[in-house]
């Protein structure tokens, strides 16, 4: 279902659904992927990793598996430089590489368990797996802090000796917390005097993983002339050229960086984690390196989303207006500074017009591997924390839970609590589409059996989407078709969204656009596929690459009809002249002249942009739950989410649905299992359950546009904003099914069974079911 | 290279080729589709029987390949990703998928094609809640399965109103 704000140009291509260009190389097994590239003489690596979360190498010596037959290059944290301090801009993360490099591979340190300590290039992956048990290593285990509690007590064990924190007091040193930041408006004490309700909760979460099925990887090859070729599966093929340069100090344009198809990425992908190993490999091997990580190296080694600690309070006066919040977010950033606590508190409150604000974010290191980018990064753990508190609130003052974020809802020109003032968005558009929803409306239904309860969750979530900077060009072929290469690389359908806008420039259909992703040799600088800014500004760059194609179209076209320029009109694929209608020739007709009006035809479009215009995502989750085994069902799901507009809608009827998919899993199943040493124990997709297709229901999507002011067609980004509501949206249902507020994540089965015996799954009794409020009204 | 065991001779049917090849005793069908015959279309997601991203058929069954070994595929017809497709055109499974959106990033999609085609083979018209269950060895990460379910029911019903070729 579409709900378009008004009435809109009429297009020929935007909001069709052409078969995506690259599908059938998908459909067919031929795509493809980081993991399929071979060469001859092609080796494999294997990388060594830590088995403590915390220790000191007292030794490292690899001359064994050096000397192991089939072997061709060994290397240790030894063979990177040590890098001076730098932040780079990796696209929807800051990465520091001096940190990076460490990340990389263990210096004299490990501070995560799967930290990288060597690496090994052989004949083949057995060999190179086999040579690995030569590598000898004393490690002296140091005592590990996992939880931000532990890491913010006072003399909790360092993490990293040398981190200077950045808190409000100025440089710290010897701390854990990496940057403490608030953002105030306002005086909240005053505001919280005028509430007449109040709701104050601490929330706790556990890491969870992007989980996308294909495991990272790097292949890396170099020529005599020292000029160095990367494949690899990553979200930003500039981003990886820029950072291997810095890392092996070299100048970017010796590196080409091919990026391959890429097996899910969700923000993932951004970091990169082989390809510097691969090339120093390949450096020291003298021939071409592949790198593939196994899964288990995935769940412990690659960034993860963090867990943390969120105390959200929240004040309402009588009429239901909120007067005052506070939020205090503490995230693990894992092992190396950098967690999304950042972004997590500038969306906190976003949806809600707050005259008195307060929000402090802490980043905190811990014994656990660096997190990562991950959909909406940080939003999703603050959207469960404050959607939570606001449906209480609503709750306690007997107001409706849609109603009561209607009335509080930001607006276009209203201030975000972390400063920025908003321009035109969609949230009261989207809650208002919600409260219409079939779902809304429907009733919930009696329970499937006696033991079974069922409940109903709404809530809301924001994220503000990416600009940045992408590339296009178009080159016409003589048969009226065209030839695009674009720099995004594609991980969701993002070659036709972007061919789309072209075609609907130059008014040719979608298929007569010929999208390939380029390499770091072929198109100008793209930054990452991420931030949800692929179609909105690599479809920025195609539309103005197009209209440059046009412009020089109609000089052919003046040049056949004899005319000047200026006499010319190009209307729906057809140039024609103002003044004499016998003179009409299609793009396709004057493609076919280009030979004789001056030769080959192309054109370029590069953007750097801003203005990408935030999201907002409201969800209705319906849950059934058994109260004999904790396990919860989702009956029905409806994702209405601001679109912009949508250029190719099934692909961003997809974005909802995976989005919610994957918040799903988050609330219900997903979660970093530890032990107290900082041993991930569920390292497997078995035991890290990720919801499979009997898992879900159908999910409904209804996309609101509301046209983004600063794209041409309104494009506002899609991916991420549907990741943000449904772990608060599920909690909200279990409340209502159960009569129990949680607070931890996930709610799997046996918390789920604990709180209804009316404990926890420590064995606490619990308050939160207690509180005295009368349930609203079921419809 | 002296750690490499002896390689054992492979005999088999590989969509509908004989084939022979060399394989080393721990090397999964996997490895031998992907790295011995260059057949990448398979894809690995997680190594250990979890994922389903691997998943070929076997004598007419559906297998991880990754939980399977190469040898064991002696005297036996594997049909990959690769041999859905006819020369003439698309199996109505990938016409579907293609239709309906059902692939975002595609490293899931030859799995899910090789499993929903053993499903309509037994079963040419399944229920949404079959072909949910059928499908539950497979993960999706991207598209909350929605379009894939469709797709598949949507090869369904073209073959059941003899639009399409019979599947298989």
């Amino acid at each position: 279902m579409t709900i378009t704000e008004k009435p809109q140009q009429q297009y020929k291509v935007i909001g069709t659904r052409p078969i995506r260009h690259d599908g059938l190389e998908k459909v067919t097994g031929r795509a493809v992927y980081g993991a399929d590239v071979k060469f001859p003489g092609l080796l494999w690596g294997a990388v060594l990793r830590s088995p403590h979360a915390h220790a000191r190498i007292k030794k490292l010596d690899v001359s064994k598996a050096a000397k192991m037959p089939g072997v061709f290059a060994v290397m240790t944290g030894a063979d990177l430089v040590d890098l001076e301090s730098k932040l780079v801009d990796m696209g929807e993360e800051i990465d520091n590489l001096a940190y990076t490099t460490k990340k990389l591979m263990a210096d004299d340190k490990v501070v995560y368990k799967g930290h990288p300590v060597a690496a090994v290039a052989a004949v083949d992956l057995n060999t190179a797996q086999e040579a690995l048990k030569l590598i000898a290593v004393a490690y002296e285990p140091l005592p590990v802090v996992l939880t931000v509690e532990e890491a913010m007590a006072p003399g909790a064990p360092l993490v990293l000796d040398d981190l200077v924190g950045e808190h409000l007091t100025g440089e710290a040193r010897n701390t854990n917390i990496a940057k403490h930041t608030r953002y105030e408006f306002g005086d909240t004490a005053k505001g919280f005097a005028r509430a007449a309700v109040t709701v104050e909760r601490t929330f706790k979460l556990t890491m969870v993983h992007q989980g996308y099925i294909e495991p990272q990887n790097a292949t890396a090859q170099w020529n005599q002339d020292g000029k160095l070729t990367v494949w690899t599966s990553t979200q930003g093929a500039f981003n990886v050229r820029d950072a291997v340069a810095s890392i092996l100090k070299m100048p970017e344009s010796n590196i080409r960086v091919i990026p391959l198809e890429i097996g899910g990425g969700f923000g993932g992908k951004i970091p990169i984690y082989l390809e510097p190993v691969a090339a120093v490999l390949a450096r020291k091997a003298g021939r071409p390196v592949k790198l593939v990580m196994d899964r288990k190296s995935v769940f412990e080694a690659t960034g993860p989303t963090p867990g943390g600690t969120i105390r959200v309070k929240v004040g309402a006066d009588s009429a239901g207006n909120i007067t005052a919040a506070e939020a205090d977010l503490r995230y693990e950033a894992g092992a190396y500074p950098g967690s999304p606590v950042g972004a997590g508190a500038q969306c906190i409150f976003a949806p809600y017009r707050l005259p008195n604000s307060r929000i402090d974010a802490y980043d905190v290191v811990v014994n656990k591997p660096k997190t990562a980018a991950y959909r909406a990064p940080g939003a999703t753990q603050a959207a469960f924390a404050m959607e939570s508190v606001v449906d209480e609130v609503a709750e306690r003052l007997g107001i409706d839970p849609l109603e009561f974020r209607l009335r509080n809802a930001s607006r276009e020109g209203d201030r975000r609590a972390d400063g920025p003032i908003f321009p035109r968005i969609g949230n009261v558009q989207v809650l208002q589409a919600a409260k219409r929803s079939a779902q809304w409306n429907a009733p919930l239904g009696a329970p499937s059996a006696p033991h079974k309860k069922r409940g109903r969750g709404v809530a809301n979530g924001f994220w503000f989407n990416g600009g940045m900077k992408s590339s296009c060009n178009l080159a016409v072929n003589k048969d009226g078709t065209v030839a695009m290469v674009e720099g995004s690389v594609d991980i969701g359908g993002t070659r036709a969204s972007i061919a789309m806008q072209a075609a609907e420039v130059l008014g040719i259909p979608a298929e007569d656009v010929h999208p390939t992703v380029g390499d770091t040799d072929t198109v100008g600088q793209t930054d990452v596929t991420g931030g949800s800014r692929t179609t909105f500004a690599t479809g920025y760059a195609a539309y103005l690459a197009a209209t440059n194609v046009v412009k020089q179209m109609m000089g052919r076209a003046a040049k056949l009809w004899e005319i000047d320029e200026s006499g010319i009109e190009f209307k729906d694929g057809t140039f024609f002249s103002k003044s004499d209608p016998e003179l009409r020739l299609t793009f396709k007709q004057v493609a076919e002249k280009l030979d004789e009006t001056g030769g080959p035809l192309s054109a370029t479009g590069t953007v750097n942009m801003r203005g990408a215009g935030g999201a907002f995502s409201t969800q209705i989750a319906d849950v059934e739950v058994d109260t004999e085994t904790g396990k919860v069902d989702v009956l029905r799901w409806t994702v209405v989410q601001d679109v912009g507009k949508a250029i190719h809608p099934a692909y961003v009827e997809g974005q909802m649905q995976g989005g919610a998919a994957q918040g799903i899993g988050w609330a219900l199943n997903e979660e970093y299992f530890w032990d107290d040493k900082g041993n991930m124990h569920n390292s497997s997709f078995l035991d890290y359950r990720m919801p499979t297709a009997l898992d879900l229901p159908k999910i409904e999507t209804v996309l609101v546009e509301v046209p983004n002011p600063n794209h041409p067609y309104g494009v506002r980004g899609v991916g991420e904003a549907p990741i943000v509501a449904p772990v608060a949206a599920i909690a909200n249902a279990l409340r209502d099914a159960l009569g129990t507020r949680f607070t931890e994540t996930p709610m799997k089965p046996s918390r789920v069974l604990a709180a209804i015996k009316g404990g926890t799954l420590d064995g606490a009794a619990t308050a939160a079911s207690s509180n005295g409020a009368s349930r609203r009204g079921r419809r | 290279m002296t750690t490499q065991p002896k390689k054992a001779r492979v005999s088999t049917t590989v969509n509908g080729q004989p084939v022979d090849v060399l394989v080393a005793p721990y090397q999964s069908l996997l490895e031998m589709l992907r790295e011995v015959l260059g057949l990448t279309g398979t894809k690995e997601g997680c190594n250990d029987g979890n994922c389903g991203a691997c998943t070929v058929s076997l004598d007419g069954r559906i297998v991880d390949s990754c939980l399977v070994l190469g040898a064991e595929a002696d005297g036996k017809r594997v049909d990959t990703i690769e041999g859905m497709a006819r020369p003439e055109g698309l199996h109505p499974l990938q016409q579907a998928f293609l239709e309906e959106a059902a692939l975002q990033c595609g490293i899931c999609t030859p799995g899910f094609l090789v499993a929903a085609r053993a499903l309509l083979e037994r079963e040419p018209h399944p229920s949404e809640e079959r072909i949910r269950l059928w499908l539950a060895g497979n993960l999706c990460r991207c598209t909350g399965y929605d379009k894939i379910v469709g797709a598949v029911r949507k090869a369904a019903a073209l073959d059941g109103a003899g639009n399409g070729r019979a599947a298989g």
